[in-house]
């Protein structure tokens, strides 16, 4: 196994690392309350400096990054503040689908009983396209970062099953297993012990691109209006809310754009430079 | 080969017996009466206990259940409340402009990825290839409605050479029909092209080793000869299959693409229907296109025999 810190991954991480410290640090980047309507400074262009006097003659500017948005709220601060969103669903997507899908996934290929059963379940899942069974599920409950964190896991769980189980398939057919099987070993040990460190790098490379796909999923949600309302900012709402006005002002849709694809691009990097450095037979697959 | 054909028809019933199953449950997982929230805010009682006649809501859940498939098969998909219309007459208005959008991205889609695929896989490890495979990483990684509006205000607001947003139906002029389409069909094709072109390269890569490829060399064959009629053939099996998987990327997008263009589609008709909780619609449009989903991988898996006469199941 070469390193796992090839430059891709180093690029990826470096990438998703400014972005992540920018959603931490957003309140001290000289943002202002992202919810914040200021009708006097509606529909401003980046760059747009406003001065106000006030009662005692001070004078106060303010500069608008990014200009504001038809409500007069700074997209400067809303964009910085939806990095939190993004990472935060492509995060907890990441590793609860790798939970449950390593759970169902290493019982389906273990326990030939559940496996048919299981598979079929999954086949189903996998024949919705994700966003439309994305769009269906967030429409159950009323939108919100849990809703929409569930609604985007229970598509990419099949995903994950489907490769735990081909692992496990190919292992339970080694010597080392079956001799381990005919030493006595119970079955869950087994799993834990043999099992379940085979899986491992093929199931970090999966986590980054399912990470991905959860943001770009999470983005779409909120732009078509299903998914986390206007009130927390994400970059799909942003983008939303500019829409009317794209044509005059695209800066809306064009700042979280930015954002939005640079960290999906990050991890989609990162991830093909893990798939390079961990697993090497997989380099030529997509 | 026979066999191979009616056992892989086969295989698709489980899996559009599940997604069925899916798609019924989704109404029954929401809290509350399913017959009140088909019939939406400003129905009366009566006609909410109408609905629960229809549906079968006293019987049991089994019951509902084959009732519903009963309608769904002959094409009675119930009534959306929402759009004063049948969700069968809803789908049919729908149905053009999305087919039009699909059919123009898949084949812009495999006009373009193949030969960028092949060629990157000929000219490996050179410029070309990394700049094929940036390319394909970043079509990958910019969401959809962001390339959409960069699309948008490239091609139509600032050169103004293509109409913003809307769609033409067919009947009514060709040109104005694609002038619509242009834009939207590039839009959608660009993740189908980064995935198909990765694939190509692969799948080429991996026949430009063997050991026929070489004979064919040897022979004196030309390299294009050599790729076209040597290597394509045997690269096409991994290559149709994901432009079948593809379709699933395709039908998100087309739900997404036609929120950016103004495409009264079906993708367009499914975020409509979630925005308004008009369930009919939203699970009859799930189905159709599950369904669609399978049948064309299904499809995909029955071009193997031809593709490929190595191929006996």
């Amino acid at each position: 196994m070469k390193s796992a810190f090839n430059r891709s991954v180093l690029i990826g991480s470096a990438i998703l690392a400014v972005i992540f410290l920018i959603g931490l640090a957003a309140p001290y980047l000289g943002t202002r309350d992202p919810g914040q309507i200021d009708p006097i400074s509606r529909n401003k262009r980046p760059g747009a400096v406003r001065i106000l006097t006030s009662a005692d003659g001070r004078q106060v500017s303010t500069t608008y990054w990014m200009g504001t948005d038809s409500l007069g709220r700074d997209v400067y601060s809303r964009v910085l503040y939806g990095a939190r969103v993004s990472l935060l669903v492509g995060i907890s997507v990441a590793l609860i689908s790798m939970a449950a899908g390593l759970a169902i996934g290493l019982l389906a290929g273990y326990l030939r009983w559940l496996d048919g059963f299981v598979m079929r379940i999954m086949d189903g899942l996998m024949a919705v396209p994700a966003i439309l069974l994305a769009i269906a599920l967030v429409s159950l409950s009323t939108a919100g970062l849990r809703a929409v964190i569930l609604a985007i896991v229970i598509p990419e769980v099949p995903r994950v099953v489907r490769l735990v189980r081909s692992v496990v398939l190919s292992i339970r057919e080694e010597p080392y297993v079956e001799a381990a099987t005919a030493l006595g070993a119970r079955t869950v040990p087994l799993i834990v012990r043999h099992v379940l460190p085979n899986a491992l790098a093929p199931l970090i490379v999966q986590a980054t691109y399912v990470c991905a796909s959860a943001i770009v999923i999470e983005a779409i949600l909120s732009f078509l209006g299903v998914g986390i309302p206007p009130q927390t900012p994400t970059w799909g709402n942003i983008m939303a809310e500019g829409r009317a006005l794209f044509r005059v002002f695209p800066h809306n849709i064009l700042f979280p754009g930015i954002f939005l694809a640079a960290t999906v691009l990050a991890v989609n990097i990162m991830g093909d430079g893990l798939r390079d450095s961990l697993d090497p037979r997989l380099r030529n697959r997509l | 080969m026979l066999g191979y054909i009616v056992r892989r028809i086969l295989a698709t019933i489980p899996v559009v017996t599940v997604v069925a199953i899916l798609v019924f449950l989704l109404l029954r997982l929401t809290t509350g009466d399913p017959a009140a929230i088909i019939a939406g805010d400003s129905a009366t009682t009566q006609q909410v206990a109408e609905i629960r006649v229809k549906l079968g809501l006293e019987r049991p859940l089994v019951e509902q259940f084959v009732i519903w498939v009963g309608r769904m098969v002959r094409g009675d998909f119930g009534e959306s409340y929402f759009f004063k219309k049948t969700v069968a007459e809803l789908i049919r208005d729908r149905l053009e402009p999305t087919a039009a959008l699909a059919v123009c991205t898949i084949l812009l889609a495999v006009v373009l990825a193949v030969p960028l695929g092949v060629l990157a896989a000929a000219r490996r490890g050179t410029w070309v290839d990394r700049v094929v495979m940036g390319l394909s990483v970043l079509g990958f990684s910019v969401p959809v409605f962001v390339i959409g509006y960069a699309l948008i205000y490239l091609f139509a607001v600032e050169l103004a050479w293509l109409p913003v947003q809307g769609y033409q139906r067919l009947a009514e002029g060709f040109w104005g029909f694609l002038e619509r389409l242009i834009l939207p069909s590039s839009t959608l094709a660009v993740i189908y092209v980064a995935l198909i072109a990765r694939i190509t390269r692969a799948s080429v890569l991996e026949v430009l080793g063997a050991d026929h490829v070489r004979t064919a060399r040897a022979k004196g064959l030309g390299n294009t000869t050599v790729l076209l009629r040597h290597v394509l053939r045997n690269a096409a099996v991994p290559i149709v299959t994901v432009i079948g998987l593809g379709v699933a990327l395709l039908i998100g997008g087309v739900v997404v693409t036609e929120s950016v263009y103004g495409i009264p589609g079906l993708g367009r008709l499914t975020v409509d229907a979630v925005l308004a909780r008009d369930y009919p619609t939203v699970q009859a449009v799930i189905l159709l296109f599950s369904v669609v989903y399978v049948m064309i991988n299904l499809l995909v898996d029955l071009t193997y025999t031809f593709l490929d006469p190595r191929i006996r199941y």
